[in-house]
């Protein structure tokens, strides 16, 4: 009844490839739209349920948009190009530490020529941009490997960088500017002479970069360079074989996914952690990526933003459960309660739906279509 | 000038080390050859495997058993909830998920790592419990060829041995029995040994039980020699450039990645190390690893890779 594109008759080609076809799908997406951009900075204004504190905006919402942000980049590499990658954390901290240093001014003493190379401090979001790129240029050189081996070989080949990126930052002084702790600050956060700083602006601000990057994603992933990827992610030699060059398309996936992961590394550590060290871009944070795009589905935009808010809203629920039920439990229990059942669900999930909810969403659709008349 | 006796020294305690990421390394092998599977979770279950042993050894002692009763009971112990794991992945997470591609089934041993992570420490606790089944004090040999002579640890010794056991036993076992025959034909063609009557799910369980017993091993050698706890999970990462190194499905290369991995970055961390800042023992594996995949993909010992369309 609602869910119907019966008669939307498309008469220019254009209309017939646009990224949504379907008028209930605009109008979907328009309203949540709506209600991200507007509808929720007012109630948060206000302070009305459920804005009535900052936490649900600053806890959850705030690090929903950036790893659904990150979710989407590991998903254009894992996804849509079919590279494992367990090295995403890497490439977000890469971003981070690149756009911190571009935002601090950047000082390379070359002591041996004499002569040092400075420069100021970047705008900030220039310097988050840049460090997006950094990502993308070390993704492309660790994307090397993936032109000779595949599959869970890739995986490991990209633990090297999560590994050898955690220890440069942990290690290289240079990196943090000397913090003598190893935490660092993020800059001020001026975008255009205006301040970012309460968690609404916060809030908008990653949401406007999610946005953005989500559309530009969709629109590239149905084009040219999207179905090399999906081509390569079927079949690489058979992609091949019909003229796809593997080296162009690899590396391509490698540099988009990485940039975007860099872009979203950034936003975390600047706008979200604002003060951070390298153990917040670990081999967890890449698994946790992992697991938001495989749960989500492989090869889905919206599955990102679904996988994305499940694996960081199922943590919050367990917390929640027992203190909210008035059972009395040590925290310690509860933490090891929280990893049976999160690798429960998991497991469950992968074995229900190994297409992740993207699958469930794209059923739920078919059955819309023919409610109520299922004939 | 490097003294030769540091050297040797380090090189020592290198290949003992890495006789442990071996251990894990075997696991790894050994689940991978017969279903496909990569399998995260053996960190877990190296460390689910030391806890039931240590507090079942506690437990026992201070019961009033005989040491021999008590590490004869313990070890029966670990071995009985090993096979119950293995049961219980094959029957809820592997069987359920066969004919899945390798990464759905390389994340749902993901989940059962934070299961097993999870279960393990609420049942037996999450400190650090010291296991004392070997002397961990040094020697000190070929004093009269190098000043002071090369400390061994025996510790390390006795960690050879019982890698050297083990290996041999599963030589045998796979080469000499009806099982390690099955075991074999699965791993070359599941659908093959299906048709000729080979029960697949009992082999993978079969499979799963000896991986569980080579990280009741594991946490043997490695509980003495670090007392068990949660970092032993994060052996599990140490073994994967070693499984590439020796290839994903060689026993043998298992063992010789694991030595190279071991004598490789202590090496480096020694010798490397303080000129470029310490602590390259966190990523020389990795990275050496990342070397190999470029120059030979299957790894040293792995079979080579055959694709077809």
């Amino acid at each position: 009844m609602l869910y119907r594109e019966a008669g939307q008759l498309k008469t220019t080609y254009a209309e017939d490839m646009a990224v949504f076809p379907i008028r209930q799908d605009r109008i979907a997406l328009a309203v949540l739209l709506g209600i991200a951009f507007i509808g929720v900075p007012l109630l948060a204004t206000f302070h009305i349920w459920p804005f009535s504190s900052d936490y649900l905006l600053w806890a959850i919402l705030l690090p929903f948009l950036v790893l659904a942000l990150a979710a989407i980049g590991t998903n254009i590499l894992v996804g849509y190009c079919g590279q494992i990658s367990l090295g995403s954390g890497a490439f977000m901290a890469i971003g981070a530490y690149a756009a911190y240093k571009l935002g601090t001014g950047v000082h390379i003493p070359f002591a041996w020529l004499g002569f040092a190379i400075s420069i100021p401090p970047l705008p900030v979001l220039v310097s988050i941009l840049i460090g997006g790129l950094a990502a993308a240029g070390v993704g492309i050189l660790f994307g090397i490997p993936s032109l000779r081996i595949k599959g869970l070989y890739l995986a490991v080949a990209t633990l090297a960088a999560q590994f050898f990126f955690d220890w440069l930052f942990l290690r290289v002084p240079w990196f943090t500017n000397y913090a003598p702790s190893g935490s660092v600050n993020a800059p001020e956060l001026i975008f255009f002479g205006l301040i970012v700083h309460t968690p609404i602006e916060r809030y908008l601000l990653c949401l406007t970069f999610v946005a953005v990057i989500a559309a530009l994603t969709k629109n590239l992933v149905r084009g040219n360079l999207g179905r090399q990827w999906m081509a390569i992610r079927d079949m690489d030699i058979a992609a091949e074989l019909i003229g796809i060059r593997p080296l162009y398309a690899k590396l391509t996936a490698f540099a988009v996914s990485s940039f975007i992961v860099g872009v979203a590394g950034a936003l975390w550590a600047f706008v979200y952690l604002g003060s951070w060290e390298p153990l917040a871009f670990s081999i967890d944070r890449s698994l946790q990526l992992l697991f938001m795009v495989i749960i989500g589905g492989l090869g889905s935009i919206m599955g990102s933003f679904v996988g994305a808010a499940f694996i960081l809203s199922v943590p919050i629920m367990l917390n929640l459960i027992p203190t909210e039920l008035g059972v009395p439990v040590s925290t310690e229990t509860i933490t090891h309660l929280e990893f049976i059942i999160f690798g429960s669900l998991i497991c469950y999930l992968l074995i229900k739906e190994p297409r992740g909810f993207a699958r469930l969403i794209s059923i739920g659709k078919e059955k819309l279509r023919l409610w109520p008349f299922p004939y | 000038m490097i003294a030769l006796g540091q050297f040797l020294e380090v090189l020592i305690g290198g290949l003992m080390s890495g006789v442990l990421y071996s251990l894990v390394a075997l696991g790894f092998v050994l689940i991978f050859k017969a279903s496909g599977v990569f399998n995260f979770a053996q960190g877990a279950m190296v460390l689910l495997a030391g806890l039931a042993l240590v507090r079942a050894l506690d437990l026992l002692m201070a019961n009033g058993f005989p040491f021999w009763a008590a590490i004869v009971l313990g070890i029966g112990f670990g071995a009985a909830i090993m096979a119950t794991t293995a049961w219980l992945i094959e029957r809820f997470v592997i069987g359920p998920l066969v004919n899945q591609d390798a990464l759905t089934l390389f994340m749902s041993t993901i989940g059962a790592t934070f299961i097993i992570e999870g279960a393990a420490e609420m049942i037996f606790g999450s400190d650090v419990y010291p296991l004392r089944l070997f002397p961990t004090d040094a020697w000190f040999v070929l004093e009269g060829l190098f000043p002071g002579g090369i400390l061994v640890n025996k510790l390390d010794v006795w960690g050879g041995v019982i890698a050297g056991t083990l290996v041999a036993g599963l030589a045998i076992f796979f080469q000499w029995t009806k099982i390690g025959r099955a075991l074999r034909a699965v791993a070359d063609d599941h659908l093959a040994a299906q048709s000729v009557g080979i029960p697949i799910s009992r082999i993978w369980f079969v499979v799963w039980l000896v991986a569980g017993l080579v990280a009741l091993v594991a946490a043997i050698v490695w509980g003495t020699k670090l007392g068990v706890q949660f970092s032993i999970t994060f052996l599990a990462l140490k073994a994967l450039p070693v499984l590439i190194i020796g290839g994903l499905t060689s026993i043998p290369g298992a063992i010789a990645g694991g030595l190279i991995v071991g004598a490789g970055e202590k090496i480096a961390e020694v010798f490397l190390g303080p000129s470029i800042g310490g602590g390259i023992e966190y990523w020389f594996a990795y990275v050496l690893a990342l070397a190999v995949l470029l120059v030979r993909p299957q790894g040293l010992f792995g079979e080579r890779i055959i694709e077809r369309i």
